[in-house]
């Protein structure tokens, strides 16, 4: 008679995500309910404010507070118009993607090649010069304005669209080859070595394979990277200075300064630049998402 | 306009086109070296492009800018540390630091405890009910500053008679009181809190994204254990669950320090730093910009990033230690 071993407890280490209990979604206390919808309605305010504001008249919005828009209402597009036409909105806003679309481009297409190597290639001084990417993370951008407008002076590229190219390729690398390297760590290993035992060379390696497998992190750093540029102040009052290729946060930024009182017109301003960021980030949260953690959170 | 355009569409397509040139040539470049070399070179023609750009940005300017910072206002003569003497014993800037520390110190704690707060009860809702909350929280992210700070002029704006336009004060009326210029109250430096309110309504979606992927990792196993030894919900989880997304609460906390640290938008366009509420960002700024006076302007950095270097030293310790899992 064989002895029949007392089974081993079954180690639940086949399931390490968190299993789902049905008692475990939407069973949380009215208490919690009511805490975070207060939350979420106190958080929309400031924005409500803005975007009914931005309706109203120059009188209205500077003698009455805009909740009496519900019991008062007198609204129109003639701010729009005004802000569009006087602040010349229109070209700021085109100026916005024209620093945008390269500064959000370039940086992934020059990371992805450098995360790669990091990731895949074996080669002298590779961990250290990874470390100080890694350590560059936290030098704050001042560091390289005044020497660098210098140098743009010199060479006459201040107030040009190249000017805060180069300058927000150089301040996102690190950020860039930190999300992308640690992606392409996870990629599986197998895939690229079976495609370098069939005669693939780095080059086609990197642009058939491990290119595409890395979109998700792509993806969820040109978000990042479009919104950081979209929303930027400081490097575009530095390298572009107001003018004629002035993007739509200097532009908004001068209402503020010259408006004084007509903070219905700012307002307006204001949501037009609004738009575009919060139209990206609500079509591609999941990626936003996704890249932020990527990472971030190990396991 | 048409024409404006056409032009920035092409200056877009040159600079793409630019650099994926760029990298066709390097390429061709180093295939035409015989094979060892070309081995052991390529890796290097990879990160070369990446490493110019950090260099030409972030390296060499920042060793010349600690150069300019014993120079002068037009940095062409030497002057030692009387700039960084100037700085530190300015009253002005002092209260400058100090405000810089309130930031630092409040902000960061903040951020992670809210977003801790709303990953938790969130995770707790249906996961429809979920997902709004966590775009509504985290919506604020996409705005820019300049955006925010029109957005929260509304709430904070003060009229001296008649009706209040600012949300804040409108309140503060129908309960009663006077209205109160809130941004000029430098008492107990409440202004200077009220923008911190501006940061963290941007910030803290960034936490809570983060720190609930941290909390719906944690397994059910340990929360398991704890209920069978009789634990009440919140032991669970201050010695359960906050023991295991640690690694996280100290990436989002050092995350959003240094964003702190750089800090410059948000008190630049409501205040420009009167009543009391400059910090380190807007000192820069206006040193360069307004005085026109590198020297002092370098100093500041230079203080910054000497600050900086012990937060440097713990995100490479950090990242380290996580390599090594």
């Amino acid at each position: 008679m064989a002895t029949a071993q007392a089974p081993a407890v079954a180690t639940p280490t086949t399931r390490t995500a968190r299993v789902k209990k049905p008692r475990d979604r939407g069973q949380a206390s009215m208490l919690v309910r009511v805490f975070l919808a207060v939350l979420c309605l106190l958080w929309m305010i400031p924005l409500v404010g803005t975007f009914i504001t931005s309706f109203r008249s120059e009188q209205d919005a500077n003698s009455t507070g805009w909740w009496t828009v519900f019991t008062h209402p007198n609204l129109s597009l003639s701010n729009y118009h005004d802000v569009i036409v006087q602040a010349d909105l229109g070209q700021a806003f085109i100026n916005s993607f024209a620093i945008v679309l390269p500064a959000t481009f370039i940086p992934i297409l020059i990371a992805a090649f450098a995360a790669y190597a990091f990731t895949f290639m074996e080669f002298w001084g590779r961990e250290a010069l990874f470390v100080i990417v890694v350590s560059l993370l936290v030098v704050p951008n001042y560091v390289s304005f005044v020497p660098i407008l210098k140098i743009y002076a010199d060479v006459h590229l201040a107030g040009q669209f190249p000017a805060a190219w180069l300058a927000h390729i150089g301040f996102g690398m690190s950020l860039a080859i930190y999300i992308l390297r640690n992606y392409m760590a996870t990629l599986p290993r197998t895939v690229i070595e079976s495609a370098q035992i069939d005669g693939a060379t780095h080059f086609q390696t990197f642009y058939r394979l491990i290119l595409p497998m890395s979109v998700p992190a792509l993806a969820s750093f040109a978000i990042f990277q479009f919104l950081w540029t979209w929303n930027d102040l400081l490097v575009a009052l530095m390298f572009i200075q107001p003018g004629d290729n002035a993007p739509i946060t200097v532009a908004t930024y001068q209402l503020i300064g010259q408006q004084g009182q007509n903070w219905n017109l700012v307002t307006a301003g204001g949501i037009v630049s609004l738009v575009v960021p919060i139209l990206v980030f609500l079509a591609l949260q999941r990626y936003f998402v996704r890249g932020l953690t990527a990472g971030a959170v190990k396991g | 306009m048409a024409l404006k355009i056409i032009y920035a569409l092409l200056t877009v397509v040159a600079g793409i086109g630019a650099s994926i040139a760029l990298y066709w040539v390097l390429n061709k470049v180093v295939e035409l070296l015989p094979g060892p070399t070309e081995r052991r070179l390529k890796p290097y023609a990879y990160i070369l492009p990446a490493y110019v750009a950090i260099i030409f940005f972030l390296i060499y300017p920042g060793i010349l800018t600690v150069i300019d910072s014993f120079k002068d206002s037009t940095s062409q003569s030497w002057v030692g540390f009387a700039n960084f003497s100037k700085l530190l014993s300015s009253h002005d800037f002092q209260q400058t630091l100090l405000n810089t520390l309130l930031w630092i110190i409040i902000v960061p704690v903040l951020t992670v405890v809210l977003g801790l707060a709303v990953a938790t009860l969130a995770d707790k809702l249906s996961p429809r009910g979920e997902n709004l909350t966590k775009t509504i929280i985290f919506a604020p992210m996409a705005i820019s500053f300049v955006g925010a700070g029109t957005v929260w002029k509304y709430v904070y704006a003060y009229s001296s008679s008649g009706d209040q336009i600012g949300l804040l004060n409108a309140i503060a009326t129908k309960l009663g009181h006077s209205p109160v210029a809130w941004l000029s109250l430098s008492s107990f430096h409440v202004n200077s809190l009220l923008l911190m309110v501006m940061l963290l309504w941007a910030q803290v979606g960034y936490g809570m994204v983060l720190l609930s992927s941290a909390v719906k990792g944690v397994p059910e196993e340990t929360l398991e254990a704890a209920a069978i030894d009789g634990a009440t919900n919140s032991q669970t989880f201050f010695r359960v669950v906050v023991p295991q997304i640690m690694g996280t609460i100290v990436t989002v906390f050092v995350t959003v320090l240094i964003t702190v640290m750089k800090l410059f938008d948000i008190v630049f366009v409501m205040t420009n730093g009167s009543f009391n509420t400059n910090v380190v960002g807007t000192e820069f700024f206006n040193q360069l910009f307004t005085y026109f006076d590198y020297g002092t302007a370098s100093a500041i950095v230079v203080l910054l990033m000497l600050a900086v270097v012990p937060v440097m030293w713990y995100q490479v310790r950090h990242f380290k230690r996580e390599e090594a899992i």
